[in-house]
């Protein structure tokens, strides 16, 4: 057990080791408890609005029941946290943020709706606002999950694809069900209420699904090439440097109203200081914190984020910022790992595919 | 010679006795071996032979089972200097790089080329088959400073 977000969490279970869980995802379906993560419920006449006051994603054109990772920024454009959106409806959202950033999310949330429902832009109605604490949230992840959930349910899961979320029966209880997760495997993220935790817990950790812990979630995540909050994004980086340009809606890019918006537009315009590259470094892993250079011992591009020796590919992949221009794919550059300079090439990510359910 | 693994379950006071004896020749055949086993606060060991005066370095048991499954090791250039206290390596698993200390000074004069192949031998016979790297050295009395077992225990209770 180790303390996470102010929580107190397993890095694995039993005696089934990170990477023997690791290749179990992959191989088979693993349960992830992230009930740590916080979510909250916003509804009112004008949450669409609200929310994309909030966000720089276009959520007025997003279907019913679908979701979308998202950036909350700061007046600058930096992130406060990353997030996924769910649309229920117009004036009904569910979202998800960190639970390491909660304590900054719900200040930041409680201030801004007051502006807002002190504001004219609430005159059609106001955006209310729930945290559902005490909730539990269950992904489960792996190219088992499917066959295993669809075991428990008579709702037709290949209807649910990448990034849909419906309420399904499961063994008696009506569950929030979103397919996706933070594997790059195909998955469910599963939200119940306080009282039926522990039983659907139950239900969901049979043969062949194992449980899993906190470091083959990082191992997972950095392999299909997923930040982590407080590692690779941060209040000084904006959507443009992390490569999350995507997430900001197309339509909204040119002239759309949130906040950090001129932050956001000054990168996109005039292009970023920096990106967050992809690489495979030779010898030695290189974590958090180590320093990229140009090579033949040229000057400093930037650092290293999060790496790891990938279970799956048996190499070690990094992810870190780069000065613009040094981004390209293919770039040889060097890293410092213990005061010696390793070499390491620029390399799309994910590192490895992703094997999300789009459909038949 | 008594074979080193039974001198490893004699008493410690035996082996403590040991160690303070002043380190030099010792060609006798009436002079015992004594191998005297000692640890870190980092969580290596050091296994100490005083006939050859040489020590051999590995990680605890409780090292490599709070690191995890171990993906890649670090080892010291054959040949090289090291100081009591110098970082001289380091050990990776997936979730964390933990550096190895040199916990004693001398020259780095063999190095466990099998972990290039095979890092998982820290895992499955940390304190054998696992072992890092063998140092010739210069001071018998910086073992002695070093943690007996008991107090080691003590050490990771903590």
């Amino acid at each position: 057990m180790v303390p996470f977000a102010g929580y107190s969490m397993p890095l694995s279970y039993g005696d089934v080791g990170a990477v023997a869980s690791h290749h179990h995802v992959r191989d088979s379906a693993g349960l992830f408890d992230v009930g740590h993560m916080v979510q909250n419920i916003f509804r009112g006449a004008t949450t669409t609005a609200f929310l994309e006051w909030l966000t720089p994603s276009s959520l007025s054109a997003l279907e019913p029941y679908s979701s979308t990772l998202s950036v909350i920024l700061n007046e600058q454009g930096g992130i406060i946290d990353d997030t996924i959106v769910t649309k229920h409806a117009e004036d009904a959202f569910y979202v998800v943020t960190n639970a390491g950033r909660r304590e900054q999310d719900l200040a930041w949330f409680k201030a801004k709706l007051d502006e807002w429902n002190a504001s004219e832009r609430a005159q059609a109605g106001k955006v209310e606002w729930e945290v559902l604490d005490g909730w539990g949230l269950l992904a489960l992840q792996g190219p088992a999950a499917a066959q295993y959930l669809q075991a428990l349910t008579s709702f037709d899961l290949r209807a649910l694809t990448f990034g849909k979320s419906a309420f399904v029966p499961i063994e008696g209880f009506n569950l929030h069900v979103a397919r996706g997760g933070y594997t790059g495997e195909d998955g469910f993220e599963i939200s119940i209420p306080p009282s039926e935790t522990v039983e659907v817990a139950q239900i969901l950790s049979k043969l062949p699904v194992q449980l899993t812990g906190l470091g083959a979630r990082d191992s997972l995540r950095l392999e299909a090439g997923m930040c982590l909050y407080g590692n690779d994004l941060d209040e000084e980086t904006s959507p443009v440097e992390a490569g999350l340009t995507w997430v900001i809606g197309k339509d909204r890019r040119e002239n759309g109203a949130f906040i950090g918006a001129e932050g956001v537009r000054k990168h996109l315009k005039e292009g970023p200081p920096r990106r967050r590259v992809g690489m495979i470094v030779e010898g030695a892993p290189a974590r958090h914190g180590a320093k990229i250079f140009a090579p033949n011992g040229g000057e400093q591009l930037g650092v290293v984020t999060s790496g790891i020796p990938s279970p799956t590919l048996g190499k070690n992949i990094a992810m870190g910022y780069v000065k613009s221009g040094w981004h390209k794919k293919g770039t040889e550059l060097e890293v410092d790992v213990r005061n010696k300079l390793r070499k390491a090439t620029l390399t799309p990510m994910p590192f490895v595919k992703t094997r999300y359910w789009r459909g038949e | 010679m008594l074979p080193p693994l039974r001198q490893l379950s004699r008493p410690a006071t035996i082996a403590l006795r040991a160690a303070r004896r002043p380190g030099g020749a010792r060609v006798g055949p009436f002079v015992r071996t004594i191998v005297t086993k000692r640890y870190t606060q980092d969580h290596e060991v050091v296994v100490f032979d005083d006939s050859t005066m040489k020590g051999t370095v590995h990680i605890t048991d409780y090292a490599q089972s709070s690191l995890g499954d171990v993906v890649f090791v670090e080892l010291p250039t054959e040949g090289t200097e090291v100081s009591q206290g110098d970082q001289i390596g380091a050990v990776e698993s997936v979730k964390a790089a933990s550096d190895i200390y040199a916990p004693v000074s001398g020259v780095v004069e063999e190095v466990n080329s099998k972990l290039a192949e095979q890092p998982g031998l820290l895992n499955k016979s940390p304190e054998d088959q696992g072992w890092l790297c063998r140092i010739k050295i210069k001071d018998a009395a910086e073992i002695e400073k070093l943690m007996d077992e008991a107090a080691y225990k003590v050490h990771c209770e903590s």
